[in-house]
């Protein structure tokens, strides 16, 4: 489905996560984040590139990954990003949340 | 004369070595299948031997049945692959040396890998099955067991196959109506995910299914540690969820033998083309099914389908052509959602599971994403299908290494 924001048209899907990769750039990740209540600040940022990074080699996302970023420990990234933070945090990145086959 | 060194006689390790003993000169090519362990574990039927459904018997058969005679089968301790030197050190300081060398050393589960896991309670009332000793102490268990909370857990993504935590929920359900006691047991399935289901087409059409059966559903759930002493798992947002009988599934990470190699990544998980695969650093070292990191899902039915693509890739790599990039992913699996009735599911890196018919379009007779006894029946038959076709190589008909898009029904792709 198509959403508007900041008078761009993204695709996205029925939960809210882009479609396109190509899509997303920072001001879509301010205003994806403003929707989950979330202010950016330079340490989410931060976490944004790691994941994003993650995503372009084709590597699964996991707290365990997380935890041995050397980006951020746990603790600080359900601060950043609360109630369930591998899913906002795709989410504002502009990539598909961890999935499992079905 | 050359030789071909293949690590590991699971699944994957003794097809290839059936493939490729048909497709080898023999006055060319030595092979040689290493793995420590004398028992082939039929794997999928970890899931019912809990549920007194399979027979330990049903489970285990000698490897070295399954492994060509013209293959020389060693059964000893892999201790280090030394890339640089295109050779194996095996226990007692074996060397042998490969010009090619295939990985299928799995993967396995690591309960030390959480606090408090594999603790004082660890087969008391914290269980695996993923494990013959796990499923086999469930049993036990669970044959005695007076009911209570059961939560059936993932510990972390990736697992080998990533369905079977739900299907065992949903086979407990089965079981505890059979043995009249439902009533008394609570199932609740926790998970890091963001669902049971995690696919807009499976949790539109499967979602049901949670209902029906009474299990509650906890979503992204990081585990921290195991509090063994009051029966509680924790995670990292301090969320808690008691237990009675915890079945977990354990982090999984590939042998240690990758780790002390230094070819696997956070998890022990091979680098790997997710379409010849062949290892990224190393040309003639190649890897198959659960040992690797592609994104396909870690089961069986991928590593058989990994298995014609690698073995054409090694043929191509032998002749010194470029490879194909060929693999995309295909997984195809039953799924039990108790009562006598399964799923089945066809999906690859690019299509999401879909419903339709399988194998033949629009005939069947098999149907795709929606509950059957033919689909049960299919699952139960696939017993006979693995150890008597699957593992030792044989073509199942109509059923093709790439997956076919004839006869579903495809909505986006996410």
């Amino acid at each position: 489905m198509k959403k508007m924001i900041e008078q761009r048209e993204i695709e996205v899907n029925e939960e809210g996560y882009l479609l396109d990769f190509s899509q997303w750039d920072k001001e879509i990740g301010e205003k994806l984040a403003e929707e989950q209540n979330i202010i950016l600040t330079d340490k989410h940022w931060e976490v944004i590139e790691y994941l994003q990074d993650k995503h372009r080699k084709e590597e699964a996302l996991s707290i365990r990954g997380i935890k041995k970023s050397g980006v951020i420990n746990i603790k600080e990234f359900y601060s950043l990003f609360p109630g369930g933070p591998l899913k906002k945090s795709t989410l504002i990145a502009g990539i598909p949340k961890p999935k499992s086959c079905i | 004369m050359k030789n071909l060194v293949i690590l590991g006689a699971g699944t994957a390790g003794t097809m290839m070595s059936n493939h490729l003993i048909k497709k080898l000169p023999k006055n060319e090519w030595k092979i040689t299948i290493v793995d420590q362990f004398k028992t082939h574990y039929y794997q999928p039927g970890f899931l019912f031997l809990p549920f007194d459904i399979y027979t330990t018997k049903q489970v285990k058969k000698k490897g070295r049945k399954f492994i060509p005679k013209n293959a020389t089968y060693i059964q000893k301790r892999i201790e280090l692959i030394e890339p640089k030197e295109n050779r194996v050190i095996l226990e007692n300081n074996e060397q042998l040396s490969y010009d090619i060398l295939i990985v299928a050393t799995g993967s396995k589960i690591a309960p030390d890998e959480i606090e408090g896991m594999d603790g004082p309670m660890w087969y008391k009332n914290i269980f695996d099955f993923y494990t013959y000793e796990g499923a086999k102490a469930l049993r036990d268990k669970l044959r005695e067991w007076e009911g209570g909370k059961l939560v059936v857990h993932i510990t972390e993504m990736p697992i080998k196959c990533p369905v079977a935590p739900l299907e065992f929920a949903f086979l407990a359900d089965s079981y505890f109506k059979h043995k009249g006691m439902r009533d008394k047991v609570d199932i609740t399935f926790v998970t890091p995910l963001g669902g049971a289901f995690t696919k807009p087409t499976a949790t539109k059409t499967l979602h049901y299914l949670l209902e029906e059966k009474n299990i509650k559903e906890v979503t992204d759930f990081n585990i921290e540690r195991v509090d063994y002493e009051n029966n509680k798992i924790i995670d990292y947002a301090d969320t808690e969820v008691e237990y009675d009988l915890l079945v977990t599934v354990p982090t999984n990470m590939g042998d240690s033998v990758i780790e002390r190699s230094g070819m696997g990544d956070d998890l022990n998980f091979i680098p790997t083309n997710k379409g010849s695969l062949q290892t990224l650093e190393h040309e003639n070292i190649f890897a198959i099914g659960d040992a690797t990191n592609i994104p396909a899902s870690k089961a069986g039915s991928v590593a058989h389908f990994e298995a014609e693509i690698l073995t054409d890739n090694i043929l191509r790599y032998i002749k010194g052509e470029e490879l194909k990039e060929e693999f995309d992913g295909h997984a195809n699996c039953f799924i039990e959602t108790g009562n006598g009735k399964a799923l089945l599911i066809d999906f690859n890196y690019t299509h999401e599971p879909v419903e339709g018919t399988f194998p033949f379009p629009g005939v069947g007779p098999l149907r795709l994403l929606k509950e059957s006894r033919a689909n049960h029946m299919g699952k139960m038959a696939f017993r006979w299908v693995y150890w008597n076709m699957l593992i030792k190589g044989v073509h199942i008909p109509f059923v093709s290494a790439t997956m076919s898009e004839k006869g579903k029904h495809y909505e986006k792709v996410n």
